[in-house]
């Protein structure tokens, strides 16, 4: 198991030794739901708000049923796994109640009184409006039923323990509109803060994996990836106003900006499914946290490659992306010109190791643009190479330990 | 003046570093197996081995390719003497009109060199780069299953 | 099984000595009518060779697309000349050698190469027999033609090559033949001679031609057809590296370089300034077609169809969808002597060779065709326009073979598609049976081949186009767009409406199965929404109004292979049958699958597919089976996922990123297939005959696994489910 791991559960256990903490009482169990007490306004309205929660996601096994869990998120602590949330009564939350439900997305408690890990976003969960929450149950509640037991989960921390990080970490509560900002800013901050839960990849976390919300939507990071900062410290070339974050929540693709990839495509691809205003409110709020970045851009004419690194860098470029690359996206099978592309302008190499590796490619049905994965046919020195002279087109200072992220991720696909 | 090392022989070619190999392959090398699809790397139709990874030729600069080893379908084997992969592929009959087939064959022997013990499901996904048209998918599956069975591995 | 091949089979050229060729296309006068292409192409010798080294060549018109027709036609030439197998060379289409049997197209090759080359080889075993009975001054009856020679009862023995040359095979075919029973590789599934080929790398595609001298060209072509250029700047392309010609002819522009990566840089260089200017129907394009224009014919009526007003009333829709051929398409062409030379997987060397010759101002007999293979073309691909692509070039650089390789973009953007189609069916039922029907089916024309040169893309780009024919309805009984639209089954009153839209907003073209391929996806779509009105199982209603024996007995082995009667419903899942006889004409094919529909995404997986056919004599059953599948899958495909796109400026469906076609996570779980074998009796074409039954049977498993019908194509993830969340 990895060092890190091992020295964050210790860091999270080693704080929890000395203090005590009291579990919650079981609630009783009262009527399991049925779909035909449910209206069919109601579940459609708890389709559109599960899109924005992009609930699928974690809910799904690779390859597996919708809603019926399986899903492993690697975490700090261990792996978790996204529970079975069809209406399944042995497997799924068939027996819950409406009771049950709130009480699991508001306070993280199960209806046995265990305690959630907070991989599931409860605490953003626990802002959502009664109606909300009633609206999202009667959604879940007319899925179709899987029987799919849960895999098991490995996890440093015992879950009893858990109390003890909500008691410092967690915050119930419902949303308090700003009264000084108007009514789609407050729609935004709602869903931003409850069903989206962005600042849940977006901000950073301590070592004890709490955000740290004195850096608000600063960036963070997920599945290996980094989420960039969405507030003034947004490193992206072109600022972002609504309209463009609207069309590219909304579609994944806009203008001078890269397209979506990696753990963002699913977001994007659920919000498909929710309402065009809730999307354009999610867009301004975003929009005025980046009130202030300067989206200066990576230098006119980049200086030409120095030094035997940067000279292969540039021939695997000219080679391998600059007859797409150089041309722009309004040329027959140009792409987005690179200085453009916000992975050469993040702290980490991490997303645009990815790319290139991987590609950003459709799902098998989707009509889309598609990048090729250049995993084999570049070596790992040669993506180094590449991803150095790569960030040089950013403008920004050059990252350091290229070359053991590549390696790094190279690993991990094994 | 590139050197390449391609089914087991070195080439001096005289193509700029950034020419995709597949065109070396065509043209400098009269190999036929890797064909043009799409020069996209989203059809599979070009893929040779490099270092026991199968790989898009059609988007892989020779720059990048001096020094390691590519093989294609040539390498496995000839029609006096065809290998496993060929010898599956012809008794299952496993094409059509068989553009698509040689960067199938590649990709398989890539996977079942690494993983002899590959079952359907692993075929099926390691097959997903690539594309035909045909509609053999169902022959092309049996016939890397047989491979597999004549490498000594397979279920 | 292998069968060991020592002779490789490639076509530029060469090929066993014939005694002699005539070029006679003339109809027979007086008598009986000469079977399949016989009746074109009458002389024996244009079809059979004998060679002293005792090969057998045999001459087709028709080209090898990867159906397995090279195989099978030389397993027909082995039996009746009672020659073994590995010692039959074939030719195909070769302007200066085959016969003309136009196009390799609708399912035909077998009927009327298959058909002329059993009779024309029986005639010349009669004929050899003949010539060894007058030498050995026997009975001819009393010989026999055995493994390439003919045999006397006391042991004697001619090799066919030795009485060759005193045979006059110069001679016109008779009506009748004298068929040889025995059926020593027809009726096996003999391996392809051109697979091994094309598993170990050897020269097997137009794509592998490499000639002396050869350079290589690349075409910058308009964003769609029909556009034409405002404004380019060639010097962009024509400093670059081993640029060797820029070519222009009014929109027509084109690259030549030394090197093919060359051409490719150069050629970009250059798209990247030019300008076009082209319109494009609007994407909402059912209304606009329907607004066109249309010329109505009625294909069918008995008794007209009398439809009350409880008629069951349902349309149908499908998109622009095209042949996606996986290798792009590819010409060869050399002009040397006043004479050119085009390499093409064309699927007609007569027709392209007449329109290349005119567009070039050529006289037809200074043109030469050859086929050679391409990638799968399923109809009027980019084959031809590559052709004539070569012929322009090779005028541009006269005695240079020039080579033109089409990119992923142009094909897929160039390509003349299977055309955006309406239909609508309405029927009455009558104490369970269909009393009356009424089908009505909206197209574009199905052909727009050359034949003449406004059919090549690319003589409607020069500075002095050539303006593309007025395109024509194709006739029945085979029929373009109305192509199966009569159903084989028996209706009191029925009326079926051809109605025929000339005006074309997009390019359109053949692709395999024509009009077929929608009008079996509606009528057997309809099938089922009237067995379920007459609460009949699907399979029994169709059995109830079909007369037809052998269509019967198709229906019921694919309903029994796919155990229909013991099926088990589980949720999610659904099963789904249908069954046509292609063309009314040719193959029969039913069809039973399974599918799951998730609800969620709306994604379906396919399970079980078990089909049936019926081809008449069954030359090969694997390569039958193997059309089937692939067929199968193709048709899935289709109707899974593909449809055209384009906005205002162009086409955007320009790569596999934005066509997504069926990858192998979607492919059926499993596919079987029965072929029922009739000895004896006509060869019927079968390349096309799953590709409606297998759309029908998918869209009816839908139904039966949602209860939602569904009737417009492509069946996509999100249309599923935006069909499952409609209440209907």
């Amino acid at each position: 198991m990895d060092q890190t791991l091992r020295n964050h559960a210790a860091a999270l256990s080693a704080s929890l030794l000395l203090l005590s903490c009291g579990a919650p009482e079981p609630l009783g169990s009262t009527a399991p739901a049925t779909p035909a007490r449910f209206d069919a306004a109601q579940v459609a309205h708890g389709a559109r708000l599960a899109a924005v929660g992009n609930c699928i996601t974690c809910h799904t096994a690779p390859g597996g049923k919708p809603y019926a869990g399986g899903y492993p998120l690697h975490t700090p602590f261990g792996t978790v796994h996204g529970t079975n949330i069809t209406p399944d009564a042995e497997t799924g939350i068939g027996r819950w109640s409406l009771a049950d439900f709130d009480r699991a997305m508001r306070e993280g408690i199960d209806p046995r009184g265990r305690h959630y890990y907070p991989a599931f976003p409860y605490d953003y969960f626990t802002r959502l409006t009664d109606a909300d929450i009633a609206a999202l149950y009667a959604f879940v509640m007319t899925r179709e039923a899987v029987r799919a037991p849960e895999p098991d989960n490995h996890m440093l921390v015992p879950r009893v323990a858990v109390g003890i990080w909500k008691s410092k970490y967690f915050h119930p509560g419902r949303f308090a509109p700003d009264t000084s900002r108007d009514a789609r800013w407050n729609r935004g901050a709602y869903l931003a803060e409850s069903l989206a839960h962005c600042s849940a990849c977006h901000t950073p976390r301590n070592k004890l994996g709490a955000e740290e919300r004195d850096r608000y939507m600063a960036g963070g990071e997920v599945g290996g990836w980094h989420a960039p900062a969405l507030n003034r410290e947004s490193p992206s070339p072109r600022p972002w106003d609504a309209r463009k974050l609207t069309i590219y929540l909304w579609t994944g693709l806009v203008d001078d900006h890269a397209i979506t990839a990696g753990p963002m495509a699913p977001v994007v691809r659920n919000l498909a499914h929710a309402t065009r205003d809730d999307v354009e409110a999610l867009a301004s709020y975003v929009a005025a946290l980046m009130q202030g970045a300067t989206g200066a851009g990576p230098p006119a004419t980049p200086a030409p490659p120095r030094g035997e690194q940067l000279t292969r860098g540039a021939a695997i470029y000219a080679g391998a992306c600059g007859d797409c690359h150089d041309r722009g996206r309004a040329a027959e099978g140009g792409a987005l010109r690179l200085p453009l592309a916000i992975a050469l302008s993040l702290p980490t190499p991490a997303n645009l190791i990815h790319i290139v590796r991987d590609g950003i490619v459709p799902l098998e049905h989707e009509a889309q643009p598609w990048m090729p994965a250049y995993k084999g046919a570049l070596t790992a020195g040669q993506t180094t190479d590449l991803v150095v002279y790569l960030r040089t087109l950013s403008g920004k200072p050059p990252w350091s330990e290229v070359e053991r992220e590549v390696k790094r991720i190279e690993g991990e696909a094994r | 003046m590139i050197e390449l090392d391609v089914n087991g022989r070195r080439h001096r070619v005289e193509a700029p570093g950034d020419t995709p190999l597949l065109y070396v392959l065509r043209n400098d090398l009269q190999l036929n197996g890797a064909k043009f699809g799409c020069g996209l790397g989203q059809c599979g139709a070009c893929t040779v081995m490099v270092d026991g990874q199968a790989i898009f030729s059609c988007i892989t600069p020779i720059g990048a390719i001096e020094g390691r080893r590519v093989r294609t379908v040539e390498g496995l084997g000839t029609v006096e003497k065809p290998g496993p992969m060929q010898r599956a592929f012809i008794e299952e009959q496993a094409a059509q009109c068989g553009y698509c087939i040689p960067g199938m064959m590649m990709r398989a022997q890539a996977l079942l060199e690494a993983k002899p013990g590959a079952g359907d499901a692993d075929v099926r996904k390691a097959l997903a780069p690539h594309l035909c048209r045909c509609g053999t998918h169902m022959r092309i599956l049996k016939a890397v299953g047989r491979a597999a069975k004549m490498m000594g591995g397979g279920k | 099984m292998s069968v060991a091949f020592s002779r490789r089979r490639f076509l530029a050229g060469g090929g066993a000595i014939v005694l002699g060729f005539s070029l006679n296309p003339r109809v027979s006068a007086q008598g009986a009518r000469l079977p399949g292409s016989l009746e074109r192409n009458p002389m024996l010798d244009s079809w059979i060779g004998v060679g002293g080294d005792g090969t057998i060549t045999i001459f087709t018109g028709k080209a090898e697309l990867g159906q397995g027709i090279r195989t099978a036609l030389m397993q027909v030439a082995a039996d009746q000349l009672a020659v073994p197998f590995e010692r039959i060379a074939l030719v195909t289409a070769d302007t200066a050698r085959t016969p003309d049997e136009g196009y390799t197209a609708g399912s035909n090759s077998m009927k009327d190469s298959g058909t002329a080359i059993l009779n024309a080889a029986a005639q010349a075993r009669e004929l050899l027999v003949a010539e060894a009975a007058k030498r050995w001054n026997v009975a001819a009856t009393s010989l026999t033609a055995r493994d390439g020679a003919v045999v006397a009862p006391d042991g004697r023995r001619l090799e066919f090559r030795e009485i060759a040359p005193s045979v006059p095979l110069r001679s016109r075919a008779s009506a009748e033949s004298k068929r040889a029973t025995a059926r020593n590789v027809v009726g096996k599934s003999i391996p392809r001679v051109d697979i091994p080929a094309k598993v170990t790398g050897g020269a097997a595609y137009v794509h592998d031609l490499r000639l002396p001298g050869m350079v290589h060209a690349r075409v910058v072509r308009p964003p769609q057809h029909g556009a034409k250029l405002t404004a380019i700047d060639t010097s962009a392309g024509e400093r670059m590296p081993g640029v060797l010609r820029v070519v222009r002819d009014g929109s027509y522009v084109a690259v030549i370089a030394t090197q093919e990566f060359q051409a490719v840089r150069a050629a970009r260089a250059i798209s990247d300034t030019a300008k076009w200017e082209g319109r494009l129907p609007p994407v909402d394009v059912y209304p606009h077609l329907l607004g066109l224009a249309s010329q109505d014919t009625v294909i069918h009526d008995r008794d007209g169809a009398n439809l009350g007003a409880a008629a069951i009333d349902a349309v149908y829709r499908r998109p622009y969808q095209m042949h996606g051929s996986i290798g792009p398409s590819c010409a060869v062409g050399l002009l040397e002597g006043g004479k050119l030379t085009v390499w093409s997987h064309t699927q007609g060397v007569y027709p392209l060779r007449g329109a290349i010759a005119e567009m070039l101002g050529m006289e037809k007999e200074s043109v030469r065709v050859i086929h050679m293979e391409g990638a799968g073309c399923y109809g009027h691909n980019g084959a031809d326009d590559a052709g004539a692509d070569a012929g322009l070039l090779a005028r541009a650089m006269p005695g240079r073979p020039v080579r033109v390789q089409w990119m992923r973009e142009e094909e897929h953007s160039w390509e003349p598609y299977g055309p955006a189609m309406v239909t609508r069916a309405r029927a009455a039922l009558d104490n369970g049976r269909i009393a009356g029907w009424e089908f009505d089916v909206w197209s574009n024309t199905h052909s727009t081949r050359p034949g003449k040169a406004g059919e090549l893309g690319p003589a409607s780009l020069l500075a002095k186009p050539f303006p593309p024919s007025a395109p024509r309805p194709l006739p029945q009984p085979e029929g373009g767009g109305d192509r199966n639209a009569i159903p084989l089954y028996s209706i009191p009153r029925a009326k079926v409406t051809h109605r025929f839209i000339p005006e074309m907003p997009l390019r359109v073209s053949a692709l395999r199965a024509l009009g077929a391929y929608m009008n079996v996806f509606s009528i057997e779509s309809f099938m089922d929404e009237l067995a379920a009105a007459a609460r009949a199982d699907p399979v029994e209603f169709r059995l109830r109004h079909l007369e037809d024996a052998r269509g019967t007995e198709v229906i019921r082995a694919a309903a029994r292979r796919f155990g229909w009667s013991e099926y088990a419903r589980t949720p999610g899942k659904g099963r789904g049958f249908a069954f046509a006889r292609y063309k009314n004409l040719a193959a029969y094919c039913a069809i039973a699958m399974e599918v799951e529909v998730m609800r969620e995404s709306g994604e379906i997986r396919v399970g079980r597919v078990a089909a049936a056919v019926d081809s008449g004599e069954a030359v090969n059953p694997d390569g039958i089976r193997n059309q089937i599948e692939g067929g199968v899958v193709q048709s899935l495909s289709w109707t899974m996922l593909e449809e055209v796109t384009w906005d205002a400026r162009r086409i955007t469906s320009r790569d596999w990123g934005r066509y997504p076609i069926l990858r192998f996570a979607h492919v059926p779980a499993s596919i079987d297939v029965d072929v029922i074998d009739r000895p004896g009796q006509p060869f019927l074409g079968t390349g096309e005959a799953a590709q409606g039954p297998a759309a029908a049977a998918f869209a009816n498993a839908v139904a039966d696994a949602t209860g939602k019908r569904i009737r417009q194509i492509p069946f996509d993830p999100p249309r599923v489910r935006a069909a499952l969340l409609e209440n209907r």
